[in-house]
Formats: structure tokens, C-alpha cells, sequence
């Protein structure tokens, strides 16, 4: 068996969910191929070649792929497909939008999202907002799977010593171009990678009460994310929304502040180790989900945080 | 320009799903039912580029068993010109959807079909992207912004960094976020006029889909339910137990 993963990567930087999605590719079995594709695949294919488990890097160097569009990538991976059995990208949005693109025209069913590795052919992933898990076996010729990061621990990122390769594809398939990007820019740790999370939600009023939270989470290192509720009423960016279709959120600590607890939210968070709800109403259901919750005003109770912890 | 919005019934997003005893999925007898949340958005949009003039005709079409037909209703309540309903005994996977949905569009030659991003049942988010891929169109997906101009459009991205701009060339799939529109209400009296409404009823024999699943689902289980947590009475001992009993910060 081999398996083939798309990386991830940003600005010449590999994405840390890379580094997840090889650890799943380990618990499958058999050799573990990157391909880096963009117009920097020098730098990351470095990064890539000494991630632990890896044994070959190919890089695809082509201003086409730089930007992610589906259009461009699915057909160079299809292109290299023949030899694996396994074709795996993190269930980033990048991974969401290229992989299933790919499926089809190798026409299999993909598996979206798994966190789990029964066996080479059998694999779990949540439905239902994560109410349900199901075990989900295939016997395409090639599987084409998206990975949960969270579900899986990170890979090494030093300790290999993996060949790089050039290869290429179709390039440009005419079909759409990148315009630019609106990124939110931030000191804090990335929100799916941080272990420990403080989000707020419709009960923060505004949004310029947040930096109540990012004070609090400036002392403990800790990222922001937010309800969708709290996104909706534009107090925070879209990628802070955390949930069934928001990100996917497991840090050792995720501290919920003026969140109901909706099933749609709790599907991004109830995989965190130690959950704290901040809440006045004592009946809200993500006090179901916490480990210590807080029955408080907000406005009283996250300023007396933000002292306490010093 | 003719748009296209496939629609499907899911349980309700308010319903907490449970999953059946003998592990063989969830409950769905005498659960309540809706259109996919996502769905409702696209059909909006749908709407409102038609009453914008950007197109003369918008077409439902959702897949699954005949109780499909109302989830086609509400969209034609809601303002949809007419529908196409194909049955299938069950809800089948989303490359068979994708097949079935670019023969619908070889029939129907649309502009642009706007799907969800996601079904919120079975959270796949791969049916417009292969539909995209069938077809070797352009794919415009996890869409906040979205606006026509002529042959091509212009189609903000919900992405994980924040918000992508792309553009891409007609005819598109292009796949609904959240915060596109607000979806509308339909009202009593477009609900009584949908009835009324074109609702066509298409073979997948007819249409030479092959729908036989190509996953094997061995269970369906409960998630592990998470150990029933305390309440603390104020921040110190809220601190207290973070420092010495988790021990997470
Ligand atoms: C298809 C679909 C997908 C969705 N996806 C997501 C998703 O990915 N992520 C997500 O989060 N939601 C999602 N939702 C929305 C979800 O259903 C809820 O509407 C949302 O999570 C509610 O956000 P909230 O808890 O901030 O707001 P609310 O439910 O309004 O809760 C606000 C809470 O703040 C508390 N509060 C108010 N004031 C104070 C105060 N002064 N002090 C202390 N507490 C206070 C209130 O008691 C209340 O519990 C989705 C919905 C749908 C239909
Ligand atoms: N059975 C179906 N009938 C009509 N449309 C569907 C069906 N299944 C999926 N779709 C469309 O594809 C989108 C994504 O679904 P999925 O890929 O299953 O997450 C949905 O939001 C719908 O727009």
C-alpha cells in the first residue's frame, strides 16, 4: 500500500494539520508520500521531507496551484493517483474543496472527515453534528479520504529524511482564477491547533466586548473563537466560528462564555478535554457538556478572570 | 439563464438525533423533517438573482423517497418556478446524487446550480464539488458573497484563514455558507399557489445512474457521553480547580 497526502501549506509555511493527517496515514499502513503543490513547494517540500514517517515528497511547481483552486489540483492528483491505494488531505477547507473533486473523477465515493483508522479499508467518522459515529467501510480501488486533525496526534515534523521529487500536472485549467484573500490577522495561536480556547457568543453583545476574552486569553495563550451567533451579528470574522460547520476545536481546555451550548456548536468543542461555561441562565445546555461551570454574569465573571489568573 | 438548486430533506436541525439500539443508524420514524438548512439559503439566492433579473427560471430538484416531494413544496412556497423530483427508495450517497444531478442538468441546461455546502445529516460536503468535477465546471464552494457578472462571477469564501475571493466562469456549482442571505418565510398564500406549481417526477432508470453505494456502513454508534461536570460557586475556586484538580493551566 501507499498513500499519498496533499499538503498543506501557507506563505512557504506547511500547515500544521499536515502533520495530522500523516499520523493517520501511519495507522493505515504502507508508504506515505506528500505532494506539495504552489508556487513555493521549495521551502515547504524542505519542511515536508523531515516529517518522521514520510519517504517521498513530490512537488508540483506551477503558479496554478498556488491558490487551492479545485479546478487545477484535483486533476493534477488524479494524474498521480494510479499508484496508491489511499489519497488523504486534512478536512481543512482546502482539503473540503479539492478532495471530493477528486473522487469523482476517479468516480469513488470519498470518505469525508474520519477520526478514526479501523483497518486500511475501514475508517469512523461523525454525522449528525457529531450525535452519531459511523463505521464506514470501502472497497473502491482508491480511497479518498479527509482527515479531522483533531482526531489524531501530530506527526514529527523533524527525524525524516524523505527524497523530494519534482512532478507536474495540467496546470491551469481556465476555469477560475484567485482574486485575493481577507485574512484575519492575529498573534494568537491558530484555533485549531491552540490547547487552550476561550469563545464567546451572542451574550458578548458586541464586539468590541471581546477584548474582555482576548485578555483573558492573552494570559493563558490561549486563542479566540466564537459562536456563530456571535459571527452572524459580525462581532468577530467568520474563522472564528467554531462547530458542526465552523471548525473543529479538541485543545485541553475550550472556556465557553455567553454560549447557549447549541447542538450545531457543541459538535465543533465536546472533544476538548476539560470544558468551563461561563453563563447567567443555570439551565443552558452547555453546562450538560462542562466540566466547571460558572452560573455568572459574563461582564462580572471575565474581568474577575482576567485578575485572578494575574 | 435557468438556476438549479437541488434540495434535500434531512431531520430537522433543532431535532436531537438518536441513534437506533440495533446500531443500523438513526431514528427517523416520527422525526421531524425539513429541508437541509444550507438548501434553504441556496434557494434563496436563487430568488433573489431572479427578482433581480439575473434569471428567468428556478428549478428544485431534491432526490430520496416521495416525502421529498414537500421538501420540493417548500421551495416552490418559498418561490421556485417548478420541481423535479427523482425517487430512490432511500437517501443514497453523494457521488450517486452528483451523477443523477448532471443528468439532470444535461437535460435542463441550467446557468448555475447552487447547492448547500453540507447536508446536515450526513455531513458529507462533497455533492456540488462533484457535481463540478462531472461536469468540468467551475466550483465556487463555502459561498458568503456571490455576484454575477456576465460570463463569469465573483464568489467570496468562507476558508479557514478568513474570506477568499475568487472568480469563476459560467456555468458554476457554487455551494452556500451560512452567512449568504437570510433565508424567507414562505408565506400561506405562496404555499397554496405552490401547490399548484410544475412538479415532475424523473426515473434513475430513466436516467442510466447507477446508485448502488460504494460504502459499507458497519455501524452507527453513540459517541461516548462526557462525565457529568460541577458547578463552581465564583472565579477563585473556578481558578482553583483549572490550577490544581485539571491542571490545565
Ligand atoms: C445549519 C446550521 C449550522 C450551524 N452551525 C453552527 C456552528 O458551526 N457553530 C455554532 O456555534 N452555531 C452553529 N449554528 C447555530 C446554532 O444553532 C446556534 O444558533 C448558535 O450556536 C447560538 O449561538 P450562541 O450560543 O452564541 O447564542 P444564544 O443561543 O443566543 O446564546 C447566548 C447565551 O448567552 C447567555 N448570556 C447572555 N447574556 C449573558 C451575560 N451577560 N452573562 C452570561 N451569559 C449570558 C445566554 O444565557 C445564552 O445562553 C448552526 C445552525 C444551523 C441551522
Ligand atoms: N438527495 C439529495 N437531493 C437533492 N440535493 C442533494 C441531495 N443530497 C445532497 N444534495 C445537495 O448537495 C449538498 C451537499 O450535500 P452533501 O454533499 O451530502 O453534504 C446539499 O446541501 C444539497 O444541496
Amino acid at each position: 500500500m501507499s498513500i499519498l497526502i496533499l499538503t498543506e501549506h501557507d506563505k512557504g509555511q506547511l500547515n500544521a494539520a499536515t502533520l495530522n493527517t500523516v499520523t493517520a496515514a501511519s495507522q493505515i499502513g504502507g508508504d506515505i508520500h506528500l505532494l506539495v503543490a504552489g508556487d513555493t513547494s521549495g521551502s515547504v517540500a524542505a519542511a515536508a521531507a523531515t516529517i518522521a514517517g514520510v519517504s517521498k515528497v513530490l512537488t508540483a511547481d506551477d503558479a496554478a496551484y498556488a491558490h487551492g483552486l479545485a479546478e487545477n489540483i484535483a486533476p493534477l492528483i488524479v494524474g498521480l493517483a494510479s499508484g496508491y491505494s489511499h489519497l488523504l488531505a486534512p478536512a481543512t477547507t482546502s482539503g473540503k474543496n479539492i478532495m471530493p473533486r477528486v473522487a469523482a473523477l476517479l468516480d469513488v465515493m470519498q470518505i469525508s472527515d474520519i477520526i478514526a483508522v479501523i483497518d486500511a479499508d475501514t475508517f469512523k467518522r461523525p454525522i449528525y453534528a457529531g450525535n452519531a459515529l459511523a463505521t464506514v467501510s470501502s472497497a473502491e480501488p482508491v480511497k479518498v479520504i479527509t482527515v479531522r486533525s483533531t482526531a489524531f496526534e501530530a506527526a514529527a515534523a523533524t527525524g525524516g529524511s524523505a527524497a523530494i521529487e519534482a512532478t507536474g500536472g495540467t496546470g491551469d485549467a481556465g476555469l477560475s482564477s484567485y482574486v485575493k484573500s481577507e485574512l484575519s490577522s492575529s498573534e494568537r495561536p491558530e484555533l485549531t491547533s491552540a490547547s487552550i480556547v476561550v469563545s464567546g457568543g451572542r451574550g458578548m453583545q458586541d464586539g468590541a466586548n471581546f477584548a474582555m476574552l482576548e485578555k483573558v486569553a492573552d494570559k493563558l495563550g490561549a486563542a479566540v473563537g466564537a459562536s456563530r451567533a456571535a459571527v452572524d451579528a459580525g462581532f468577530v470574522p467568520n474563522d472564528y466560528q467554531v462547530g458542526q460547520t465552523g471548525k473543529v476545536v479538541a485543545p485541553e481546555l475550550y472556556i465557553a462564555v455567553g454560549i447557549s451550548g447549541a447542538i450545531q456548536h457543541l459538535a465543533g468543542m465536546k472533544d476538548s478535554k476539560v470544558i468551563v461555561a461561563i453563563n447567567k441562565d443555570e439551565e443552558a445546555p452547555i453546562f450538560q457538556v462542562a466540566d466547571y461551570g460558572l452560573v455568572a454574569d459574563l461582564f462580572d465573571a471575565v474581568p474577575a478572570l482576567e485578575k485572578e489568573l494575574g | 439563464m435557468k438556476i438549479l438548486v437541488p434540495v434535500k430533506r434531512v431531520i430537522d436541525y433543532n431535532v436531537k438525533v438518536r441513534v437506533k439500539p440495533d446500531q443500523t443508524g438513526v431514528e427517523l420514524a416520527n422525526v421531524k423533517m425539513a429541508m437541509n438548512p444550507f438548501d434553504e439559503i441556496a434557494v434563496e439566492q436563487a430568488l433573489r438573482i431572479k427578482e433581480a433579473g439575473g434569471a428567468d427560471e428556478v428549478v428544485a430538484v431534491s432526490i430520496g423517497p416521495s416525502q421529498n416531494q414537500e421538501t420540493i413544496r417548500t421551495a416552490l412556497a418559498m418561490g421556485a418556478d417548478r420541481g423535479i423530483h427523482i425517487e430512490t427508495p432511500h437517501d443514497i450517497e453523494p457521488l450517486a446524487v452528483a451523477k443523477l444531478l448532471k443528468a439532470v442538468v444535461d437535460k435542463e441546461t441550467p446557468g448555475l446550480v447552487l447547492l448547500g455546502k453540507q447536508a446536515i445529516d450526513d455531513d458529507s460536503n462533497q455533492t456540488g464539488q462533484m457535481l463540478s468535477a462531472l461536469l468540468g465546471w467551475s466550483q465556487g464552494t463555502f459561498a458568503s458573497a456571490l455576484e454575477l457578472a456576465g460570463d463569469t462571477a465573483k464568489v467570496t469564501r468562507e476558508v479557514d484563514g478568513g474570506l477568499e475571493h475568487i472568480e469563476v466562469k459560467m456555468p458554476a456549482i457554487v455551494t452556500v455558507d451560512l452567512r449568504l442571505n437570510e433565508p424567507r418565510y414562505a408565506s400561506l398564500p405562496n404555499i397554496m399557489k405552490a401547490k399548484k406549481k410544475p412538479l415532475d417526477s424523473l426515473a434513475v432508470a430513466d436516467l442510466g445512474v447507477d446508485i448502488t453505494p460504494r460504502l459499507t456502513i458497519a455501524k452507527v454508534e453513540e459517541p461516548a457521553a462526557r462525565a457529568a461536570g460541577i458547578k463552581v460557586a465564583d472565579v477563585a475556586e473556578l481558578v482553583g480547580k483549572l490550577k490544581n484538580e485539571a491542571k490545565v493551566i
